[in-house]
Parts: C-alpha cells; sequence; structure tokens
C-alpha cells in the first residue's frame, strides 16, 4: 500500500489475561480514503478500534497518526480523552451512544465542548457574558446546524435523540462526532440495524464526508454491500490477526477470506460476497 | 397503559400486605412489654390492636390498588382533560415569578410574626443547599450523600476567621466558599474513580470524617462545645444593633431585633437567588452541559475528548462553593455552631429536597424545599404522628411523581422552540 497515510497501525497486540485478541496486527489507512476492517464475529474489530480511540491500551506495538501538517501523534501513549482532544480522533459505538436525554442540538453542542470552553475563558468569561463568547456560540450553533442538515434532522433539532428511530440516532451519532471535526472518524459497524434504503443513505452521506470534506475514514461494517460499494481500502482480520488486505475486488475473491467468512466451502462464500456487491 | 389486574390479584396483594403487616406489627404491637415493679419483665397483649392495624393495612391496600388504577403515573396523561391541562402550563408559567414576588413581600406581609421569618430563613437556607446539591446530584449525576460536610466547611471557616482575626462576614463569605470548594475538589480526587454506590458511600464517608475531625481537634474547633460568639452580619460595615453606631440610630428610626431578621431574611434570599442565576447561567455554557452530558453517558463523553476528571471536579467544587456560603450563613444567624448541627441527617435531607423536587429542575427543589421544611412544620400539631403522616405524604408524592415534582427537563439551547424532554429520557447518572 503507498501513498499519504494517516493512521499507520504497527504489530499491534492486545491480551486480556490469558486470552489474545489482537497478535501482531499491522496495517494502514489512507489519508482522505475510506479503509474498512472486516471479519467474522470475534475476529477482535472493536477490541483494534477500542486500542486506537485509547479506550484500551494495548499490550504492544505502535499506533501513529499523522497530521494534515506532518505532525504525528503516538496514539498508545495518549489515554482516553485525549485521543479525541489532541489527536482529533472521533469515533461512533456499536450499540449507539447518544445522550437521550438532550436534543439533537445539545448532542452537538455537546460534542464541540473543547473548542467552547476555550472560547469561554473556561466559564469565567462565559458567565458574565463577554460578546466573544456570545460570537463562538453562534458559530457553534451554525456547525451543528449545517451537520443536522447534512444528516437530514434538522426539522428534529430540538427533540430530545432518546427519541429518534434507529437509523436517525445512527445518522445523529455521526454526526456528533463530526462535530468535534476530527482527522480520523471511526465507525464501529455505522450500518448496523438499518434497513437497505437508510444503509445507501449511510453510503452517500459517508462518501461525502470523504470527498466534500476530506475527512479518512476507518470504519468495521458487517453489512457487504456497504463496504463493498465505498471503501477504498480494505484489511480483513480473523481470531485476532489479519488474513487479507487489498481493494475491495481483491478481497472479495480472496480465498483465505472466503474460508473465514464461511468455513470452507468457497463456492457458497462467494455466492454471497457477490450477492452482496 | 397495561391491563388493570382483577378483583382476585387485588385481593391477593392486599391479603400479602396485611400478612407483612401482621409479621411486622406483631412483635411491636401485639406484646407490650414493660419493666416491672421489681425489675423483672412484664407484658401482656394487645391483639385487638393488633387486628386493627392489620385490618386497617388490608382495607388500605385495596383503596391503593383501586386509586394506582385510576391516577397511576402511566394512566395520567389520558384522564387529565384537555382545559385542566392548559391550566397547568399557564400555572406552570407564572408559577416561578409569582413565587419569587411573594417571597420578595415576606417580610412585609409577615413584620410582626417572628415565628414565619424564622421559618422562612430556614426553608431559604435549605432552598439554596438544594440548588447548590442539585448541581452535583441533579446536573452531572453524582450521587453525594456527604454534602453536609462542604456546609460544615463554611460554617466553620466562617465562625473560625471571625472570632480568631475579627474579619467581616462579607470578607469571610467568599473565603468560606473557596475553603468549601477546595474541599469538594479534595474529596472529587480519590472518588472520581467510583461510580454509583460506591461513590455514595465513600461520601457518606467524608462527610462523617469532616464532623469527628470537628469534634476531635478541640484547639482550633473547640471540639464538642462548638464555637460561640460569632459576629452578626454588618450592613456593610453598620452594625445592626441599638447602639448609636447601629443602622436604626443612623436611619433614625426605632431599633427593634425584627430588623437584623428582615435583614439575615435578604440576605439569604440573595445567596439562594445567586446560587440559581449562576446554575442556570452555567447549564447554558459548555461546563453545563458537559455536567448533563456526563450524567447521560460518560463513554461517550470521553470519546469526544472530555476531560471527565476535571468536569466532575468542577461540579464537585461548585455544589461545595454554594453550600460554603449556605454555612457561613448558617453560622452568621446563628451566632453559635457545634457538630451536632452537621450530621448524617442534614445531608440526607438535602438529597431528599433534590430527589423529590426532580433532579435537575431549580423549580422543582425550591417547591421541595418548601414542602419539606415548611410542611414539616405545618404537621407540627399532629404531635406525635407527624413523622408517620410526613412519611406518608412522601410515598403518596413518589407513587404519584417517582421522577420527583418536576420531573422533565428543559433544553439549554434550542434552534426554533424549546421543547420539554420527558423524564422517561432522562438518565439519571451512574455516580
Amino acid at each position: 500500500m503507498s501513498g499519504d497515510k494517516i493512521l499507520s497501525v504497527d504489530r499491534l497486540a492486545m491480551r486480556f489475561g490469558g486470552i489474545v485478541a489482537v497478535q501482531d496486527l499491522s496495517f494502514a489507512a489512507e489519508r482522505k480514503k475510506i479503509t474498512a476492517l472486516i471479519g467474522p464475529n470475534g475476529a477482535g474489530k472493536t477490541t483494534v478500534f477500542n486500542c486506537i480511540t485509547g479506550f484500551y491500551k494495548p499490550s504492544g506495538g505502535a499506533i501513529r497518526l499523522t497530521h494534515d501538517d506532518g505532525r504525528t501523534i503516538a496514539l498508545e501513549r495518549l489515554n482516553d480523552f485525549r485521543i479525541a482532544k489532541q489527536a482529533k480522533v472521533a469515533r461512533t459505538f456499536q450499540n449507539i451512544r447518544l445522550f437521550p436525554g438532550m436534543t439533537a442540538l445539545e448532542n452537538l453542542m455537546v460534542a464541540q465542548h473543547n473548542a467552547l470552553m476555550r472560547a469561554s475563558g473556561f466559564t469565567f468569561l462565559g458567565l458574565i457574558g463577554a460578546p466573544g463568547y456570545r460570537d463562538a456560540e453562534k458559530r457553534a450553533i451554525d456547525l451543528a446546524t449545517d451537520w443536522l442538515r447534512r444528516v437530514n434532522l434538522l426539522d428534529r433539532a430540538d427533540d430530545a435523540a432518546g427519541n429518534f428511530a434507529y437509523g436517525d440516532q445512527r445518522r445523529l451519532e455521526i454526526a456528533r462526532a463530526m462535530c468535534t471535526e476530527p482527522a480520523l472518524l471511526c465507525l464501529d459497524e455505522p450500518a448496523a440495524g438499518l434497513n437497505a434504503r437508510e444503509s445507501a443513505a449511510l453510503s452517500a452521506l459517508l462518501l461525502s464526508i470523504r470527498d466534500e470534506l476530506g475527512t479518512s475514514i476507518l470504519l468495521i461494517e458487517h453489512d457487504m454491500s456497504v463496504v463493498m460499494e465505498i471503501s477504498d481500502h480494505i484489511v480483513v482480520m480473523d481470531h485476532g490477526v489479519k488474513i487479507a488486505e487489498g481493494t475491495p475486488r481483491e478481497v472479495r475473491d480472496d480465498p483465505k477470506v472466503i474460508a473465514a467468512y464461511l468455513g470452507a466451502d468457497e463456492e457458497e462464500a462467494a455466492a454471497v460476497m457477490e450477492g452482496g456487491s | 397503559m397495561k391491563a388493570k389486574p382483577g378483583i382476585p390479584s387485588i385481593l391477593k396483594t392486599a391479603f400479602i400486605n396485611a400478612l407483612v403487616a401482621l409479621v411486622l406489627f406483631s412483635l411491636m404491637v401485639g406484646i407490650r412489654t414493660e419493666a416491672g415493679a421489681s425489675g423483672q419483665l412484664t407484658y401482656w397483649t394487645r391483639f385487638g390492636e393488633l387486628a386493627s392495624l392489620v385490618g386497617a393495612v388490608f382495607g388500605g391496600s385495596i383503596v391503593i390498588e383501586l386509586l394506582r388504577q385510576w391516577i397511576g403515573p402511566t394512566g395520567a396523561e389520558n384522564l387529565v382533560p384537555p382545559a385542566v391541562k392548559s391550566g397547568m402550563s399557564f400555572i406552570g408559567r407564572y408559577l416561578a415569578p409569582a413565587l419569587l414576588i411573594f417571597t420578595l413581600l415576606v417580610p412585609v406581609i409577615f413584620y410582626d410574626q417572628r415565628y414565619i421569618l424564622d421559618l422562612a430563613i430556614l426553608v431559604l437556607t435549605y432552598v439554596m443547599l438544594g440548588w447548590g446539591l442539585n448541581v452535583v446530584v441533579g446536573l452531572a449525576g453524582l450521587l453525594d450523600l456527604g454534602y453536609v460536610a462542604f456546609y460544615a466547611v463554611g460554617a466553620y471557616s466562617y465562625a473560625l476567621l471571625a472570632t480568631n482575626f475579627g474579619w467581616s462576614f462579607w470578607v469571610c463569605l467568599p473565603l468560606a466558599g473557596i475553603l468549601a470548594a477546595f474541599w469538594g475538589v479534595l474529596l472529587g480526587f480519590p472518588v472520581l474513580r467510583l461510580r454509583g454506590d460506591y461513590l455514595a458511600i465513600v461520601t457518606l464517608a467524608f462527610g462523617e470524617i469532616i464532623r469527628l475531625v470537628i469534634i476531635n481537634w478541640q484547639d482550633l474547633t473547640g471540639g464538642p462545645n462548638g464555637v460561640s460568639g460569632i459576629p452578626r452580619p454588618s450592613f456593610f460595615g453598620i452594625p445592626l444593633d441599638n447602639s448609636d453606631d447601629g443602622l436604626a440610630a443612623k436611619l433614625d428610626i426605632e431599633y427593634s431585633p425584627t430588623h437584623r431578621i428582615v435583614f439575615l431574611f435578604y440576605l439569604i434570599l440573595a445567596l439562594a437567588l445567586l446560587t440559581n442565576w449562576a446554575t442556570i447561567r452555567l447549564r447554558r455554557l459548555p461546563i453545563g452541559r458537559a455536567w448533563e452530558a456526563l450524567r447521560e453517558d460518560e463513554v461517550a463523553c470521553r470519546a469526544l475528548g472530555i476531560n471527565t476528571t476535571t468536569t466532575k471536579l468542577t461540579a464537585f467544587a461548585t455544589g461545595a462553593m454554594f453550600g460554603g456560603f449556605a454555612g457561613a450563613f448558617f453560622a452568621t444567624r446563628q451566632g453559635f455552631i457545634s457538630p451536632e448541627s452537621f450530621t448524617f441527617q442534614e445531608s440526607a435531607l438535602v438529597l431528599a429536597i433534590v430527589v423529590l423536587g426532580g433532579m435537575g429542575s431549580q423549580l422543582g427543589v425550591a417547591l421541595a424545599a418548601l414542602a419539606m421544611i415548611g410542611g414539616f412544620e405545618l404537621f407540627r400539631g399532629l404531635e406525635t404522628y407527624r413523622m408517620l403522616v410526613f412519611g406518608m405524604a412522601m410515598v403518596l408524592i413518589m407513587i404519584w411523581r417517582p421522577r420527583g415534582l418536576i420531573g422533565h427537563r428543559a433544553p439549554t439551547v434550542y434552534l426554533t422552540k424549546a421543547k420539554a424532554i420527558s423524564s422517561d429520557l432522562v438518565k439519571e447518572g451512574h455516580g
């Protein structure tokens, strides 16, 4: 794989006690491209995600993020909220984690917390109503409005997020992650539980994020129609190790991938892969 | 609304309740023991009373079950006619301003009634404490059972600074707040990793630790004897007494001890309103939204780059600071403080006010403080049965309004229209 890498994972290992979840995993994600991480259930995909986004501390290996300005950050040394704050990596969750008792707009405002905290002079300027903060808040509302329009939820801006339909919650969570203005967007199964029409809308949304905003995307996904349609590069994992990588076409025809997905019966697996594309 | 249970199920519930009552009361009421004339144990039975109690429980259970089918929390919407509903929302809109105007006029209306003025000051003190704790429990969702510790820190800060150095109330008030906030941060650090029940236990212990330190550090705090002779507050340097320099002499009016009470009333009202103003303001700032987001989902907060450690600490510190202000006021009002004023019961009372009011709701907390402190006084005429009636009232409110008097949440920012968010969606926090 050549080109401008935004994320490079080098010999990543993650062990929980005696259980090896991820072993010796190396891959890279290119800038302004969509990279997919696929594999059967229990392959260790979400563990990799949690290592990249700071929820787990890797047992070994290196994760490097290179920003547009050439700044390189060792993600395995940052932890917790700093990955999102300093390295500008945003993520969504497999089981949606919105703030259900807050409105859609409030959800997107919380995402801009760090920028607004600076603008509010760490609360002190905001408390006395300094004009600088009011402008910053207006800009934050504008950004949130823009994202609500993009995910087609503008008319529901003042409704509680917990009241949204499942597909709307998924889109709102992506909008919330994008409001942190990330360099790398990590999506954990964004198409899970969506119907065909919603999946197509999601694909269009992710492509527009890549093409219009130039944000790099890393996603885990089981819905092959989405993966094959939008991915520029696919990494396939099974049992904690990488078994294949390449373009959607290369991966689809790889016998090892087919075997991993559906046992040894290659013909059947090929049929499923074809059907999904 | 779920299907109504039939008569057999109601009878079954009533029978089980009666059985529990029989077991409970058979020893407490059924058998009466006393020391006899020569010190021996004598006892006699009171089966008549026991039977009437069990019968009351049986009958009461049936009545409550029937009532629950009519006015249960799930069915409430269907039964309230629209006219009543619009009336309620009208009342809701003007309740807060009306209450505020009434509160401002209390010293005018009840000028001659010292008892009511004292009670009003007490209620306002608890309103302020409730609003302070509301930041921690209601907004940030951190269950704090040791809030009285900050109240104590504030009270002792003022008492000791004023008696030892002779500093004025207006200098000590911010210091008391700062010291309490400092202790809030100090408590916050070790408990940040804890959640839910564990956090509650540690904060409970912290409340007790502060009290025990105050009792045992005799050189500084006077131990169980407390601190006496705490200076009364002055009207910006002018004392409120009947001396020649006093306010009454300066204004050339006749001195009355009520002047000081009225002054104290407006002082605590101003402090409480300051707390309210700051909380409403903070909610609309990024820090306040982060507190509420923390209550809703801590993991999501971390994924968005929010430093949950400092966010929790600021919530603790802010709540503690308001508790410290209230403590300083308490000390100057009483003129004497001792560790007995800062027991766990105070923490529990303030927490009950916050929970009863509806976590996060400013108006709800004020109403709950009025009901808990004022209502308790209202039942004074019932003497021994006061606690019983009070407990029953609380149980009824919790059946009728499980999420507090005002359970819904108002959004902090909106594009077109602010819509109240149902309490079903708002999380209570995990600690």
